[in-house]
């Protein structure tokens, strides 16, 4: 048995590719196998003639691609791609100022940055429905309106615009602070030190030196609150509704009571396409970082 | 320090803190409220905890969901350790396509990775004529596909951050490398491999948008129900269960916390 052990590490040790890839053989099949290539299933359903029953015929077209030039479907891409640069820009000034703030917090500290990950690890589901909870008709915020006699009326906030964005602010927020938060806390405080030393006053201290410093920060944290702002579905289903569908749920829609199985596999690749875009814009924004810094 | 801070600032802080806090508090004090449809209070009750004992399907879908959590999460867990070590260990070909295969489904919106698993286990079902029933395995199939690759950044995290020297003594010492991997590496590694599972507990646990998709009939998981509930829209028992799961949620989180800090080596 030991003898069997030693021959085996003396062939992987000449094999160090093989010796990798035999420990990472299950999990790299995995997502090969139940991620990849499902994916690649959707690519060329995308491109298939759609089958009314579900499912779709052999054939090649690129009709569902096209469908997005339709005004009905380029608004919902449109307002997709409105409302999660609009959750990236309202993340950001409500984030920064408070990652700010915790980098100087001190003693509270630990006890700041742990306030801001347990939203992180508490049901999406549960916090969707506390925002229901409170703009609903008969919801805490217009029940304590009606009731201090401020309105008669209940104010119709479910089903709006701003509804849904203060859902997605809600629900990625904190993958804006926590970013900026681990940047501003490398920086080195000599560096303001020395700026007010040679006579920069607060706001040029803070334009100056904080902000282009926590820029690697801010765009993580813009590209953690964009991607699953752009591909949500809960937040725009629950506090949306019919009238604020975004490109989430016209994909779920395709699947379920629509049946047009390849346009929602296009729609698909159209929010990977953004997604992918962004994720490059980040790479190359890190790699000046990295050559700046060089 | 914290006196520095101009006022705005704070103010600010404070705002945004009862933001992301006020929401879930409210939901939890009303779910005590003795009324059925008003957001008013009128009174201290425990009925819509106890409601929910009533409902056979709130009960059922926790065993799934607990089935669904343990099992995937034990999967991605190992899936996603080894393929930390590999990576963080070894020097090998086809190193570029594998790190953009961990990062695709960290990137890929739920509901993208839902509908293709759907696709893909309505293939394999109709067209190559795989048995396939919708249910609790293809469940798990699919949280361990998205799990892994978050198992795998917090445990590299870990790995990266750890001394390779104590391994090299283990072996100057006269282990082998199973030895060493055994009783050095795994053990200071544990810290890391808790946090990935819990993450990917807690991930699988709370998630709606992928198993309501490859979910059939009959094996509907907690979220699934809750959601059902939501949308209904009406009784305070939403907020029972809510304030049930954020409760068990903080409880994980800070046994989790406890758990890890004993072994960790460096403060």
């Amino acid at each position: 048995m030991m003898e069997l052990r030693r021959a085996w590490l003396r062939w992987l040790s000449r094999h160090p590719s093989l010796r990798a890839w035999s420990v990472m053989f299950p999990g790299a099949w995995w997502l090969l196998v139940f991620f990849m290539v499902p994916l690649g299933f959707m690519f060329a359903y995308s491109f298939m003639e759609r089958n009314v029953y579900g499912g779709v015929e052999a054939g090649f077209t690129i009709e569902h691609y096209a469908r997005f030039a339709d005004p009905l479907y380029m608004k919902i891409l449109v307002r997709t791609v409105v409302y999660a640069l609009g959750c990236t820009v309202a993340s950001l000034l409500m984030g920064y100022p408070v990652a700010y703030a915790i980098s100087r917090s001190g003693p509270w500290k630990n006890l700041l940055v742990f306030l801001v990950i347990l939203p992180f690890w508490t049901s999406f589901l549960v916090r969707t429905f506390a925002m229901i909870f409170l703009m609903r008709d008969t919801g805490l915020i217009n029940t304590t309106l009606m009731g201090m006699g401020l309105i008669t009326e209940p104010i119709e906030m479910l089903g709006t615009p701003a509804a849904v964005m203060a859902g997605l602010v809600y629900g990625f927020l904190p993958f804006m602070v926590l970013p900026i938060y681990s940047s501003l806390e490398k920086l080195d405080p000599s560096l303001l030190e020395a700026a007010e030393v040679l006579g920069a006053k607060p706001a040029a201290r803070f334009f100056r030196v904080v902000l282009p410093l926590s820029m690697p920060g801010v765009v993580a944290g813009s590209l953690l609150v964009f991607i699953p702002a752009l591909g949500s579905f809960l937040t725009s289903d629950l506090l949306g509704g019919a009238k604020e569908i975004m490109i989430g749920n016209l994909v779920q829609n395709q699947f379920t009571s629509a049946r047009n199985w390849p346009f929602g596999s296009a729609a698909s690749f159209v929010v990977m396409g953004v997604v992918l875009l962004a994720v490059f814009a980040y790479l190359r924004s890190r790699d000046d970082d990295a050559l700046a810094g060089a | 320090m914290a006196g520095r801070l101009p006022r705005w600032l704070v103010a600010i802080t404070v705002a945004v803190y009862a933001f992301l806090h006020a929401p879930l508090l409210v939901l939890v004090v009303f779910s005590f409220n003795d009324s059925k449809f008003s957001a008013a209070w009128e009174g201290f009750t425990f009925q819509w905890y106890a409601r929910l004992l009533e409902r056979d399907d709130i009960l059922d879908s926790l065993w799934v969901s607990l089935e669904v959590g343990l099992i995937s999460t034990v999967v991605s867990t190992l899936l996603g350790t080894l393929l930390a070590l590999g990576l963080a260990r070894h020097r090998f070909r086809g190193r570029a396509a594998m790190e953009s295969l961990l990062y695709v489904p960290i990137v890929t919106p739920e509901i993208v990775c839902g509908i293709s698993l759907l696709i893909f286990f309505m293939f394999l079902k109709n067209v190559l004529h795989i048995p396939v029933v919708l249910g609790v395995p293809t469940i798990i199939i699919a949280h361990v596909a998205f799990n892994i690759s978050f198992v795998t950044v917090v445990v590299r995290s870990r790995l990266e951050g750890m001394d390779r020297n104590l391994e090299e003594a283990a072996m100057i010492l006269g282990a082998d490398e199973f030895t060493a991997f055994w009783r050095v590496t795994v053990p200071q590694l544990w810290p890391g491999i808790l946090s990935g599972a819990l993450l990917a507990f807690t991930m699988s646990f709370d998630d709606y948008v992928i198993t309501s998709l490859v979910t059939g009939p009959g094996s509907s998981t907690l979220p699934i129900v809750v959601y059902g509930m939501v949308r209904k829209n009406i009784e305070p028992s939403i907020n029972a269960i809510s304030t049930i799961i954020l409760v068990v949620t903080a409880l994980l989180i800070y046994a989790s916390d406890r758990l890890s800090k004993p072994t960790a080596l460096k403060p």
